[in-house]
């Protein structure tokens, strides 16, 4: 044990707003984050989660940090620490990515977005926050680009569901018809001017993610008008638990359980963001030889076929009882009303159909490799 | 939510009612509440023998995941099979779901218990921290 004083925990200006709310406050990465709102306000982790598939809920993501990377070289810093490509990017276009070490595991997973000619925004994770800026400015000292950290400037709130976009029109003047998934646009939002709203999340359902000042009575008023406005369409407040869940449906990756700097791009199934034909890339040697060695463990789904719960870091275990992996992710799954994990387990058991055992207290409990993302959003008619 | 006075508490959250040597066994509205939706019970099997303190079965919200004490030592005579299939019944009515009835080995070990009374202070007190 490390006997430096662990720091003082976070709070995102939205935090009186929460605990005036009734929500159930966790420690989540150093943050005081609210887990699920109260059932006397037709809240809790189900409901919050329906909300999203079927509806619109907002989250406070304001935990997440904000690195800006500005200046006639951005692009090359860009292109050089994180593994998609940012070149394709067009100016208000968003992509996921991630930075990697030189093992070719992750620093973190990130959203890229071109706000400018030279401007890009790296959305990072908040248990991350530090260890990315000090990462992307370590590694970038070679371009002609200012790095800053933007992550305490912004309230992130994140508006998501079917009905997000129809919620979010009814506060700003920006035309959001034409506001394409991954992409961005700016506008007036509540009074606010020159807002940028992002339609991206991390729910596997359309929706948006907007930055607004952080000091705390605009950040009340912001989040207090736009459940208001969404009250029409059932809106809901939602917590890290519903997000947690949403997310394990679509299978995006949580750092620190499906990816971490011990995974790496190919063993997180990651390879289609993963551009290896970019003349720089941090992790690129790395991630050849282990493409050309075979990769031995990869990430599944599982739906448990026996009575019980898969839960994060229990065993995986062949038929016979040995075990092989592990689960990175596992729950309850509120809009399939299953219960899905994600795991890692050699190749030769991650074939769709392979029978799999999860040890849940000391029981091997029956499961099956089955196709992943576990929801995909139904397209628009 | 009041906590009836007919029955006994454990600073684990359980409650436990008594009828001469029978007892009737469930977890309190405190617990229901913090665990959020409850989508799991697991009880022991009938003629299971429970010790006082010891865990005898777990109930899981989405959330997380919760061992269930024994209030009391002695055999478990009848379990709510309801709750396999419909574990959310605990969130809406803690108090009138039970888990299982027992017989109790001494009865006796329940005046360590808390009154309803007492639990609701206790239950106070660790909301307020």
């Amino acid at each position: 044990m490390s006997s430096v004083q662990a720091p003082a925990i976070r709070k995102t200006a939205l935090n009186a707003v929460h605990r005036q709310m009734g929500a159930k406050m966790v420690e989540f990465n150093g943050w005081d984050m609210p887990v699920e709102y109260p059932a006397s306000v037709g809240c809790g982790i189900v409901n919050e989660h329906m909300a999203v598939r079927t509806g619109v809920g907002i989250f406070d993501v304001s935990h997440m940090g904000d690195i800006r990377l500005a200046g006639p070289e951005a692009l090359a810093a860009v292109q050089h620490i994180s593994m998609n490509d940012a070149s394709k990017l067009a100016i208000g276009q968003a992509q996921y990515s991630a930075l990697l070490y030189p093992q070719g595991t992750f620093v973190d997973d990130v959203i890229v977005h071109r706000l400018a000619e030279d401007e890009y925004l790296l959305v990072i994770n908040a248990g991350t926050r530090e260890k990315d800026f000090n990462w992307v400015r370590d590694n970038t000292p070679q371009f002609d680009c200012k790095v800053e950290n933007l992550s305490d400037a912004f309230t992130q709130i994140a508006i998501q569901g079917p009905k997000a976009v129809n919620l979010l029109q009814k506060l700003t003047d920006a035309d959001l018809s034409n506001v394409k998934f991954y992409w961005a646009t700016r506008g007036k939002l509540c009074g606010l001017p020159n807002i940028l709203m992002g339609r991206t999340g991390y729910t596997a359902e359309d929706g948006f993610e907007i930055y607004i000042p952080a000091d705390e009575q605009t950040s009340a008023r912001v989040w207090n008008d736009v459940l208001a406005a969404g009250k029409q369409f059932g809106v809901l407040p939602c917590g890290l638990g519903a997000r947690n869940t949403l997310r394990l449906e679509g299978r995006l990756p949580l750092y620190g359980h499906e990816i971490s700097d011990t995974i790496n791009v190919w063993e997180a199934g990651l390879d289609r963001f993963c551009k290896m034909e970019k003349t720089e890339l941090v992790g690129r040697e790395a991630l050849e030889k282990t493409k050309a060695a075979g990769v031995k463990r990869t990430l599944v789904g599982l739906e448990m076929v026996e009575r019980g719960i898969a839960r994060d870091d229990y065993k995986v275990q062949d038929e016979s009882g040995r075990e092989i992996g592990y689960v990175t992710s596992g729950s309850p799954a509120p809009f399939l009303k299953k219960n899905i994990a994600l795991a890692y387990v050699p190749a030769e058991h991650s074939v769709v159909g392979t029978k799999v055992k999860v040890e849940i207290r000391g029981q091997g409990v029956g499961a099956v490799v089955v196709p992943t993302p576990f929801y995909r959003r139904p397209k628009k008619a | 939510m009041p906590y009836p006075a007919d029955r006994k508490y454990t600073k684990e959250h359980e409650w436990i009612q008594v009828n001469g040597n029978a007892a009737t066994v469930g977890i309190t509205d405190y617990a229901q509440e913090s665990l959020g939706d409850i989508v799991f019970v697991e009880t022991p099997k009938v003629g299971a023998e429970l010790t006082a303190g010891k865990t005898f079965g777990t109930v899981e919200s989405v959330k997380a995941v919760s061992d269930l004490f024994a209030p009391a030592t002695g055999t478990v005579t009848e379990v709510n099979t309801d709750l396999a299939t419909s574990p959310e019944k605990v969130n809406k009515d803690a108090h009138g779901s039970w888990m299982l009835k027992m017989t109790l080995k001494n009865p006796g070990e329940l005046d360590g218990l808390l009154s309803a009374a007492d639990y609701e202070k206790f239950v106070a007190e660790e909301a307020g921290h």
